[in-house]
């Protein structure tokens, strides 16, 4: 039986870093999930990501999200990086992320993500982000902060990106 | 840091494991519905991963029955913020499980609603059946929509197909694809 769901690739910091990247991603496969367990440097920040080294305003998000005694949600648009997941909270090794990235191969689409962010110290949250561009994404950068980077990755965090073959 | 190019793992997971079942793309003519039918038994777990666009310029919603069970059998709970505002919902003795707006309006360009449902232990003939999902679609400021949902359909019958389908008569634009997954138990 042909592998369904296997992993692409992995890392472990092993030192603090301002980002993560993903490249040279093959087009084999029909979605990515991408799975982390992150410390940062700084708190009040979130999870960022870039798409084949786009810089330009091409991504926007909506979420939703709880932190124990209030659920909210955002939306904001015309972003020069996209949203995977908030992560408020303390810099120890609490957050965990897995995010999808359907049909990311294909041509014809606009790339939608979707994703759960989880913080047990701090709040939930579910997050759909856009990034409007057709092209097969080959490259996924990823990194802390209001911008992109604004703040590190610490030691300890991990991120593996799964590949899933449909029929 | 980066990493380079593709790197091998030496922990994948055994063959057949999670397994590709089926796939439908919608053509060039739109579709009234998707479905999955003949779903073996084989699997302990389901999950649909679906990407889903409206022939219609009105928002509608993504639902779906399973076994072709038009009865009053299904319930399901909502929860889903839209950029501006949190919301939750439930029905009882529904005729469907609505996974609401998992789709995109036919009239924005390029963008489609994302789903992804998980059916556990669905060919159990001893329990009544449960659904989750995450779902959502972004359009760049003019309207989002993420939100979760939990589903039950109350039969202890084993899942055996899956139809999908949208609120208004509306079709599936072209492009929109649903792939069913079995995951096995050890």
């Amino acid at each position: 039986m042909a592998i369904t769901y296997e992993p692409i690739a992995t890392t472990t910091l092993s030192s603090a870093a301002a980002s993560v990247t993903f490249s040279t991603i093959s087009g084999a496969y029909t979605d990515l999930v991408l799975v982390c367990n992150i410390a940062q440097a700084a708190s009040n920040n979130s999870l960022r990501i870039r798409y084949n080294s786009d810089t330009g305003s091409n991504y926007s998000f909506t979420n939703l999200s709880g932190d124990g005694s209030t659920a909210s949600s955002g939306r904001d648009s015309n972003l020069t990086s996209g949203l995977v997941a908030n992560t408020s909270g303390s810099t120890s090794l609490e957050l965990v992320v897995i995010a999808h990235i359907q049909n990311y191969s294909n041509a014809t689409t606009y790339k939608t993500h979707i994703g759960r962010g989880n913080r047990a110290a701090s709040a939930t949250d579910a997050t759909v982000g856009l990034w409007r561009s057709t092209a097969a994404i080959t490259t996924i950068d990823l990194a802390m902060g209001s911008t992109f980077p604004s703040n590190n990755f610490a030691s300890g965090s991990t991120f593996t990106l799964y590949g899933i073959k449909a029929a | 840091m980066n990493i380079l190019g593709i790197i091998a793992s030496s922990k994948l997971a055994a063959a057949g494991d999670f397994e590709s079942i089926a796939t439908v793309t919608v053509g060039s003519g739109g579709a009234s519905d998707v479905t999955f039918s003949s779903i073996p038994a084989t699997y302990s777990h389901l999950q649909i991963r679906g990407m889903a666009k409206d022939s219609n310029s009105t928002t509608q919603q993504l639902r779906f029955q399973i076994n072709t069970d038009t009865g009053n059998n299904y319930a399901y709970h909502q929860l889903y913020g839209t950029g501006s505002s949190v919301s939750a919902g439930a029905a009882a003795s529904q005729a469907l499980i609505s996974n609401a707006y998992a789709v995109a309006l036919n009239n924005v360009t390029s963008v489609f609603g994302v789903s992804i449902i998980d059916i556990l232990d669905y060919a159990n003939t001893n329990k009544y059946k449960t659904v989750r999902s995450l779902h959502g679609t972004d359009v760049n400021g003019t309207d989002g929509y993420v939100g979760i949902t939990s589903g039950l359909w109350q039969s202890t019958s084993a899942i055996t197909s899956i139809k999908f389908y949208l609120t208004g008569g509306a079709n599936f634009a072209q492009y929109s694809t649903f792939a069913l997954y079995g995951i096995k138990g050890a």
